[in-house]
């Protein structure tokens, strides 16, 4: 479903990500862990298509397509969907209506017919049951004034709504408390199916406690250093990164 | 010397027929004529006029409008009309009044509601004592001009503990003519003690419609009274527009200002409050979005006279293309005014790189204890709230258009009065490509 190769990545004249290589089949779940500023949002964003990234080297292959000749709105049409670390807050931009405005896009993209005002209705009342939000939160502004842990959770109902096919979650996880946990994880394993993949930027592995993943790797200073299974996510929580480091200066 | 400019005034003055009534204001009149011809029109060399030059105005031989001049098919009037609102209306084209599409309905005991025309015949008394009274033609060039040239205009009067159910509006209608013509518009608005108004006017040009406005309004607003005042300007884009609205409040009295400037190829919207007596609030609310190589300039004063007065504003600009827009806000607290409360906020979308904007806010304070902010921005569309749209399948110039949209709601949204505020709602929404997906966002 994704490949990237051999990435490349500037930001502010400055590289970030150096020569970075991940293959994320349909139907799997990735799990991305790091220490902090070795590039695991600029990853998520520039499979977002964030356009201040510059793309110097390598390539992104999407579904066959390349990524990289794509808009962020085609993009999100194709069925990409990045879960922010830090969701902006868009102060006049109402939630629900953004919402709306998404989904219609996406449908009519893919060929499908709009959504009523009361099927979409529907549809919202069942994703906020899933992913237990308030409903007050639907008519403000996008994410203004929310909470941190309501922010998190405002992007897992979008992405429930949008039932995207490739999910980067970055670092959707932090700041949530243990309920909020167990229902991010809910949403992402709800989504779970073959046609399906899914990248997750965490910090703690307790996440993958609910949500197994198929692979886990380490991204060092722009690059994947290391690959494994589950247990990787538990050494690195107990040994920290430097041992990863070591390992990879070594060869 | 006089310029050829002043001149072109000076002549029109004495050819000017049909003009307005009343020999008791010829003093005022010819007074007003000589001090603009001392004066002349303003220079860019003048601090208050540094970013509006009004050249491309002086330089046009603008003639004076008759009446009957310009006729209106009837679906246009009444295209222009607030259809969603109960109100008195009165339509004035190219100037003067139009009885025959005005619909003033039954008013309280002892208000008046007519033109100035027809006012100087029924209530010269009430004329006489007000009219020129806070519009002083020593103002500047243009009050001058309004007054040397006045022709006509609205004059209201509520009296004392009266209140106006229903709103006033008052449209000045500019059409196509031969001759490029200026219009000087004026309004005289009485407010007795605890008497209440709502009074629009709304400035309407038909496309390709040149011309020149030249407005004054002046509002005395007394003891316990409210005004709410809103400004429409939609001149088509050829026209220039210059307005001043002057308003004098006493004790206890609140204005509340909402102007809205969307057309005019060269607009100067001047409002001035004199909070005269302890207890006199004021709210200044205000956008202005311009394009192409729209110019719009934006200048307030508040007056702190007194002690115990307050004043809020917040001025939005939004500006596209080659357009240019000014804000200065001039706030004076008085060596008097004690616990004067002043706040005030300007911000500026620029959306082209080829668009400016010059804000300034001006802050005179001559007391001591008194609580005074200010804050001028001006910026681009948040990147950041760009990406997360687009990252939400919302295409591009959709995510431009509703964060746009969301810059100029912040005004919007002060209108606390339902049908003017969707009105106005939707002339912003016009202005943006995108319209009706917008539209679903606001409703
Ligand atoms: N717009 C920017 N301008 C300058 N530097 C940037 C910009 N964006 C990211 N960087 C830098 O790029 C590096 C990688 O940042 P990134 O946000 O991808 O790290 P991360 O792995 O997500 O870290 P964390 O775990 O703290 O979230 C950091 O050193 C950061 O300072
Ligand atoms: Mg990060």
């Amino acid at each position: 479903m994704l490949e990237i190769k051999n990435l490349y990545v500037r930001v502010e004249g400055k590289e970030i990500l150096r020569g970075l290589d991940l293959k994320v089949n349909a139907g799997e779940v990735h799990a991305i862990m790091g220490p902090n500023g070795s590039g695991k949002s600029t990853l998520a964003n520039v499979l977002a298509g964030r356009s201040d990234y510059e793309i110097t080297n390598g390539s992104i292959t999407y579904q066959e397509k390349d990524l990289t000749e794509m808009s962020p709105e085609i993009r999100a049409c194709e069925g990409i969907f990045l879960a922010f670390q830090y969701p902006v807050e868009i102060p006049g931009v109402n939630n629900i209506y953004m919402l709306k405005a998404a989904l219609n896009a996406i449908r009519t993209y893919q060929g499908k017919s709009k959504l009523d005002a009361i099927e979409f209705l529907n549809l919202v009342r069942e994703k906020l049951k899933l992913v237990r939000m308030k409903e007050d939160l639907l008519n403000r502004s996008v994410n203004e004034g929310f909470s941190g842990g309501e922010k998190k959770r405002n992007e897992i109902f979008q992405m429930a709504v949008l039932e995207p096919r490739l999910a980067i979650l970055d670092e959707t996880d932090s700041g949530l408390d243990i309920d909020a946990l167990k229902i991010v994880a809910e949403g992402v394993n709800s989504l779970r199916s073959r046609d399906r993949a899914i990248i997750l930027v965490t910090h703690y592995q307790r996440l993958l406690n609910y949500i197994v993943p198929d692979q886990v790797h380490v991204l060092s200073e722009g690059r994947i250093v290391k690959s494994g299974h589950r247990e990787l996510a538990l050494k690195l929580e107990e040994k920290g990164y430097e041992w990863v480091k070591q390992e990879a200066d070594a060869a | 010397m006089t310029s050829t400019a002043v001149e072109y005034y000076l002549s029109a003055f004495t050819q000017q027929k049909g003009k307005f009534i009343a020999p008791w204001f010829s003093d005022q009149r010819r007074a007003a004529l000589d001090s603009f011809q001392q004066n002349g029109f303003p220079a860019l060399r003048q601090e208050n006029w540094k970013y509006t030059d009004v050249r491309s105005i002086t330089k046009r031989n603008f003639i004076l409008t008759e009446k009957g001049n310009g006729s209106v098919p009837k679906n246009q009037i009444n295209s222009i009309r607030f259809n969603e609102l109960d109100c008195h209306e009165l339509i004035f084209i190219n100037g003067h009044f139009s009885s025959k599409n005005s619909r003033i309905g039954n008013l309280p005991d002892g208000v008046i509601l007519e033109s100035l025309v027809i006012a100087c015949d029924i209530h010269p008394d009430m004329l006489q004592k007000h009219l020129g009274n806070n519009a002083n033609y020593t103002i500047g060039a243009f009050t001058a001009l309004n007054t040397a040239f006045l022709h006509d205009g609205a004059m209201v009067y509520i009296p004392d503990d009266t209140v106006l159910e229903k709103p006033i509006c008052i449209f000045y209608l500019s059409t196509e003519t031969k001759h490029s013509f200026i219009t000087h518009p004026r309004n005289l608005l009485i407010l007795g003690r605890n008497a209440q108004a709502t009074v629009i006017e709304s400035y309407i040009g038909i496309e390709n419609a040149d011309y020149f406005t030249n407005s004054v309004t002046e509002a005395v607003i007394r003891a316990g009274a409210k005004l709410e005042h809103y400004k429409i300007q939609q001149e088509s884009e050829q026209s220039y527009h210059i307005g001043n609205f002057m308003a004098q409040q006493e004790k206890d009295s609140r204005l509340e200002s909402h102007s809205v400037s969307l057309g005019g190829k060269l607009v100067r919207n001047d409002i001035t409050s004199n909070l005269a007596q302890p207890g006199a609030s004021v709210t200044l609310n205000g956008l202005y979005m311009a394009r192409h190589r729209q110019h719009v300039d934006n200048h307030t004063l508040i007056n702190h006279l007194e002690p115990h007065t307050k004043s809020e504003e917040y001025y939005r600009g939004v500006l596209d293309d080659h357009a240019r827009g000014v804000f200065n806000g001039k706030v004076i607290v008085h060596e008097n005014a004690q616990k004067t409360d002043a706040q005030q906020s300007n911000a500026n979308l620029l959306l082209s790189d080829n668009a400016e904007a010059d804000t300034k806010p001006e802050l005179e304070i001559y007391a001591d204890d008194v609580k005074c902010s200010h804050g001028a921005t001006v910026g681009q569309l948040d990147k950041q709230m760009l990406f997360y749209l687009r990252s939400r399948a919302i295409e591009e110039d959709k995510a431009r258009s509703l964060l746009t949209y969301a810059f100029a709601e912040d005004v919007i949204n002060r209108i606390k009065f339902v049908p003017i505020r969707k009105r106005l709602e939707d002339l912003v929404i016009g202005r943006l490509p995108d319209a009706a997906l917008i539209r679903e966002f606001a409703a």
